[in-house]
């Protein structure tokens, strides 16, 4: 699954309910009311035992959590920086 | 003296000085005065009469804000409404005080739209945000927010703008101001300071919310007993993540506005790390906050890392903070005064505990706040000296009216006072006062479990629990048990990195607590559930197990 459906199916399993608005990629999820202060974080601790890495609490804006194409992006964005720092161990460049 | 005169003289005193910050935008004193008035002339203009309800729902906002305002200066009742309601409980909460106009957003439509059928008393509806999502039937006469802004200007009677092409005019007596238009000026009132201001709905225990009726003078006692205990000043800026729907929230704004300070206003506390930005960038001064938004606060890495040194004062009240939690704020925020406070919605604050007293009293919550009196009595309403628990009993111009259409539940709680004709506010709460008079939070009347026979507050197993190392929220509620009447659940949630086990928490119950306290289930979870106030869920944690 795609990193973008594997959050769709998280937030769609944990905050939607039956009859609420279909929430779009861009959405942002607070102003939609998906997702409150201890959204974030049941969100943030999915996403470090999902993905493997810890998120950091100046990583935990808005521009990172707060759709699901920014969650998607923040996700790529840490898994392609730890690759390339694993990379650069091996001696690869 | 009304609410709306805190706008109206800082207005005068600072037409300037920037009174609102939110997303970015800065509205002057001045700004927020004029479109208030203008708000106020157009509802005058559509029939708002004195003491006619007008809702707002809305997410924190300018315009949340400058409604309450508007709606004030047309002699009306402003209800601040959840903006997380739903359509059941929103329709609820209309008939209920049959609100004959709604502000609103069109992003709320998904839940707005399921009322229009079922509050006969709603004559229109202004809508900001998304002109196109305006709805064109179905709504009882909806208008655009920003055409209440051009539809006042110059004082003249333009054929409108508005959805339905009413005629619209506003009519203002001008007063001796110095304004370039008459709308912007401030509309003559007929209400006196004994009128109502506002009506907060608040949850009851039977399931419906309460109306608390609250009048201009409720308002303004309230809020100048508090500003005096927390020394505000007009440098002061206030950053404000709290449900304007809750009065802590609401009273950010009037008491900001009572002295003439800033407000940063945020809608949630999701982003912690945003709001710790604001707080550096606007050099912000005042942080009211209730126990989890401190604990999601702390739940942060290094506090200490960031440049709060601006911040002079932080306030907590809605549930009492862990005395761990006190201390990692204190040493989070060491050149900040912290102030432990207690109150119910009914007379907005009670007491506060003086900053100093934290050393000697880390679990006090102060005493009765200035211009108010407060004392304990037993189950027949006499006093009762110190150490002994009773039920606490409110006596002061903060008082409410009562609950909106309820006399029976009002006769329940506002009781004859001293004095021929007066009521004082019997809380509901229980309270022990140590011999120099600093009250304990001991537990609502109605929440004590009794088990084995014994009377046991969910508050002390609570406490007990949050002295443990590595517990950041606690919540601990009864169920039936054949053996032992009622038997203790503790659902708990672990700080990040801390593995604590079911034999760990026992084993520190047996230290902390008498045999009977101890709670028989223990439940980790990841985090509570919440009500809009931030305050733990209960009801729900209740619920999910059938009670």
């Amino acid at each position: 699954m795609s990193i973008v459906n594997e959050i769709r199916k998280f937030i769609e399993e944990n905050f939607i309910l039956e009859g609420d608005d279909h929430l779009g990629d861009e959405d942002s999820l607070l102003e939609k009311g998906i997702i409150d202060s201890t959204g974030v974080l049941e969100l943030v601790a999915f996403l470090e035992e999902t993905y493997h890495f810890k998120i950091k609490d100046e990583e935990l804006v808005p521009e990172n959590l707060d759709s699901i194409k920014n969650i998607s992006q923040f996700i790529q964005n840490k898994l392609n920086f730890s690759r390339e720092s694993v990379d650069r161990e091996d001696g690869r460049s | 003296m009304l609410v709306q005169n805190f706008l109206e003289e800082s207005a005068h005193r600072f037409p300037n000085k920037v009174a609102l910050i939110h997303k970015g935008e800065r509205l002057t004193y001045q700004e927020v005065d004029q479109k208030a008035n203008k708000v106020a002339q157009w509802l005058r203009s559509q029939g708002i009469q004195r003491g006619d309800r007008v809702a707002i729902f809305l997410d924190s906002s300018a315009e949340s804000v400058i409604s309450l305002f508007g709606i004030l200066k047309a002699d009306a009742i402003f209800l601040m409404l959840s903006p997380t309601l739903k359509t059941q409980k929103l329709s609820y909460i209309l008939n209920n005080c049959q609100a004959k106009a709604l502000i609103t957003h069109t992003n709320k439509l998904g839940v707005v739209s399921g009322v229009f059928g079922s509050v006969p008393n709603l004559q229109f509806v202004i809508f900001t945000g998304n002109k196109d999502k305006i709805p064109t039937s179905g709504c009882p006469n909806p208008i655009f927010w920003k055409e209440i802004d051009s539809l006042c200007s110059n004082n003249s009677s333009n054929p409108s703008n508005s959805i339905n092409s009413q005629h619209v005019t506003c009519n203002s007596q001008p007063e001796t101001r110095n304004s370039t238009s008459a709308s912007d000026l401030q509309p003559p009132t007929s209400n006196i300071d004994l009128d109502l201001a506002t009506i907060i709905y608040t949850s009851g225990s039977t399931g419906n919310p309460k109306g608390v009726m609250l009048t201009h003078l409720n308002m303004i006692s309230a809020a100048t007993s508090i500003t005096t205990y927390l020394e505000n000043v007009p440098e002061d800026i206030i950053i404000d993540v709290l449900p304007l729907s809750f009065d802590y929230g609401l009273y950010q704004i009037l008491m900001a506005f009572k002295f003439g300070g800033t407000v940063v206003l945020e809608q949630s506390f999701a982003f912690p790390y945003k709001i710790i930005k604001q707080m550096i960038k606007e050099r912000v001064t005042g942080f009211p906050g209730v126990p989890t938004m401190f604990a999601i606060l702390l739940q942060m890495e290094d506090l200490k890392k960031y440049d709060l040194s601006s911040l002079r004062y932080v306030t907590n009240t809605a549930a009492a903070l862990p005395i761990e939690h006190i201390k990692r704020i204190r040493d989070a925020f060491p050149q900040a005064k912290l102030y432990s406070m207690y109150g119910l919605t009914e007379c907005k604050r009670v007491s506060y505990l003086p900053p100093d007293e934290l050393d000697r009293r880390p679990g006090s919550v102060g005493k009765g706040m200035p211009n108010e009196e407060v004392w304990v009595v037993d189950e027949n309403g006499n006093r009762v000296g110190p150490g002994v628990i009773g039920e606490l009993v409110v006596r002061g111009s903060n008082v409410m009216r009562g609950y909106w259409g309820d006399p029976e539940i009002t006769d329940r709680v506002l009781k004859p006072g001293p004095l021929p004709g007066e009521k004082v506010l019997y809380t509901g709460d229980l309270f022990k006062m140590d011999e120099e008079g600093f009250l304990y939070f001991v537990g609502r009347k109605d929440d004590m479990i009794k088990t084995k026979g014994e009377r046991v507050s969910p508050k002390e197993v609570e406490n007990a629990l949050y002295g443990l190392e590595g517990i950041v929220e606690v919540a601990v509620i009864p169920l039936p048990d054949d053996i032992l009447g009622q038997a203790i659940k503790a659902y708990i949630v672990r700080r990040n990195g801390y593995s604590l086990t079911e034999k760990d928490v026992l084993r520190h119950c047996k230290k902390e607590l008498e045999e009977f306290a101890i709670p028989k289930y223990i439940e980790f979870r990841d985090s509570l559930p919440k009500i809009s106030s931030g305050k733990i869920d209960k009801l729900t944690l209740k619920q999910e197990i059938g009670q």
